[in-house]
């Protein structure tokens, strides 16, 4: 628990931190008493009220409530769907080797940032999204409590949309250094995570499916590298080689057989994904009347 | 004017500097450095500009393009040590092992010229690097080496990012800076399963296990930690 880093980290590009959090400091000394107080699992909660009095409704500008709102929405997705996972009764696949401690890991994390996303929107933040509200198996086309190599598959997807998502929201942040510093770090770990749903889906216990730990190029050329066709929209434009007004190949080094220039390319930059077909993504997994 | 009291201000940064790193030992020695080696840059270097390497490349991040130049220094750091290792792996790798490092050598190339070619003139042009203290004959060696330079690769975009002041320039680095945490997520699990998003061992590049935060340095701790890499002196002023 590092938060007094967290704290010289946002002051860097914030200097008025401390004082947005209380001119006092009379917050600090609240938090610092608490954190003696109650346990490391509740940690997140607390550290997020904290940035609320700092980041609160009272100075956070509607456009960045608006992606935290969003982010969170994403972030309630991808909690459930692990949480269920790990605790489901109806979930009947069994965890290989040391995967169930992988899948912890990350739902963990995603509980973290639904904590810090809520602590930092206080009054402002969204509704919560129950696991009543969500369908992960998407009336019934994904097996994901059912089939291990399934559920790998729709949590690659859900990654990697998560990865887009923060992407293409981070411009929006840009009013508000801190936030957007936070948004930063939740958005690599998002990444370490796909990263590692894509290794556990290589291994035979996941499929032995040939997906690399990076988004590469799908078969025949596609820009969906996943091998379901159904996650199509995940990965739509990821074959892109141009980025800004450069083209990426010829790249020294890289083959030029079998795609290996566009290859390197589509690789070596993940794509943005813009609000409208995220939320897309997220709507097949929640139920009718709870969309977003 | 304008010159003069750019000079001025990176005179007052170079004591900073050079204070800021005597305390900072410890945090060398994390990345590898063993006991820092302390330079002291002759103030009068300053005058000249980045590209001549006898005195240093000079990071002015007063604006987007100081912030580019550094992604473009980290980068070559980055690419330089993967051909040295796609060239000739170590033979402990397997063969998975050896075609992502090659892989990876791609993804940092692409990253490496992409700036070069943004930046144009205004890029701090070649560094010269120093990987004396890696044993490219031995697989735990590279891939700790590995580890360290995508971890801190990481870091220092999330870092960085909210000092750029263009939106283009911003979603170039969250764009690159997700691959470097697959390849950190990925390295990570080669030598430690379970490990590809362990933030409890980052607290010393700012992360946070219990907000689910990864790490995030200034550019001036980034630069600390890379040092005993980069043999082209780096100034930093404006920061």
């Amino acid at each position: 628990m590092n938060i007094v880093n967290i704290l010289e980290e946002i002051e860097k590009v914030d200097g008025e931190i401390y004082e947005r959090l209380n001119p006092r400091r009379q917050a600090m000394k609240d938090f610092f008493n608490v954190g003696k107080k109650i346990s490391l699992a509740a940690m997140p909660l607390a550290l997020g009220s904290m940035f609320n009095k700092a980041y609160g409704q009272t100075t956070l500008p509607t456009a960045v409530v608006d992606v935290l709102n969003f982010a969170l929405s994403l972030e309630y997705l991808e909690y459930h769907y692990y949480n269920h996972a790990l605790l489901g009764t109806d979930v009947t696949f069994t965890y290989p080797g040391n995967s169930r401690a992988a899948i912890t890991v990350i739902r963990d994390h995603e509980k973290a940032h639904v904590d810090l996303l809520k602590g930092a929107l206080g009054a402002s933040a969204r509704a919560e999204i129950t696991y009543a509200m969500t369908d992960f198996t998407a009336g019934g086309a994904f097996p994901v409590y059912s089939s291990y190599p399934t559920f790998l598959a729709v949590a690659q997807g859900f990654e990697d949309t998560g990865v887009r998502a923060y992407k293409g929201q981070a411009g929006a942040l840009m009013v508000s250094p801190g936030v957007l510093q936070t948004a930063l770090q939740i958005h690599s770990v998002e990444a370490r995570h796909a990263a590692h749903i894509r290794l556990m889906r290589s291994t035979p216990e996941g499929g032995s499916v040939a997906v690399k730990p990076w988004v590469s190029l799908g078969a025949a050329g596609q820009a969906n590298d996943s091998g379901v066709p159904a996650l199509d929209l995940v990965y739509a434009g990821e074959d892109s080689v141009m980025q800004a007004t450069i083209s990426i190949p010829p790249l020294t080094g890289a083959p030029t057989a079998n795609d290996g220039q566009k290859k390197a390319a589509v690789e070596s930059f993940d794509e943005i994904l813009v609000k409208a077909k995220v939320v897309e993504i997220a709507n097949i997994f929640l139920r009718t009347g709870f969309k977003l | 004017m304008e010159n003069l009291k750019a000079n001025q201000n990176t005179s007052s940064n170079e004591t900073d500097i050079f204070d800021a790193r005597l305390q900072r030992r410890a945090f060398l020695q994390y990345a590898g450095a063993g006991a820092a080696v302390v330079a002291l840059v002759a103030a009068g270097c300053k005058k000249d500009r980045p590209v001549n390497t006898n005195f240093g490349a000079t990071l002015d991040f007063k604006d987007d393009t100081g912030v580019l130049n550094y992604a473009y220094a980290l980068e070559q750091l980055e690419a330089a040590f993967y051909i040295k290792v796609a060239s000739a792996p170590p033979s402990g790798f397997t063969p998975a092992q050896k075609n992502y490092f090659q892989d990876v050598q791609y993804h940092e190339i692409a990253h490496r010229e992409f700036f070069k070619k943004a930046l144009g003139t205004a890029s701090i042009g070649s560094l010269e690097v120093d990987f004396s203290s890696i044993d490219f004959t031995s697989a735990s060696s590279v891939l700790g080496a590995a580890k360290t330079f995508e971890d801190l690769g990481v870091a220092a975009y999330n870092g960085a990012g909210a000092r750029l002041k263009t939106t283009a320039n911003l979603v170039i680095a969250g764009q690159i800076v997700s691959v470097e945490a697959r390849h950190a997520a990925w390295v990570r699990e080669q030598l430690t399963p379970g490990s590809f998003a362990d933030l409890n061992s980052l607290t010393g590049l700012g992360s946070s296990n219990a907000g689910g935060l990864d790490g995030a340095l200034s550019p001036d701790k980034v630069l600390a930690a890379a040092k005993p890499f980069i043999k082209t002196k780096i100034n930093i002023i404006n920061l």
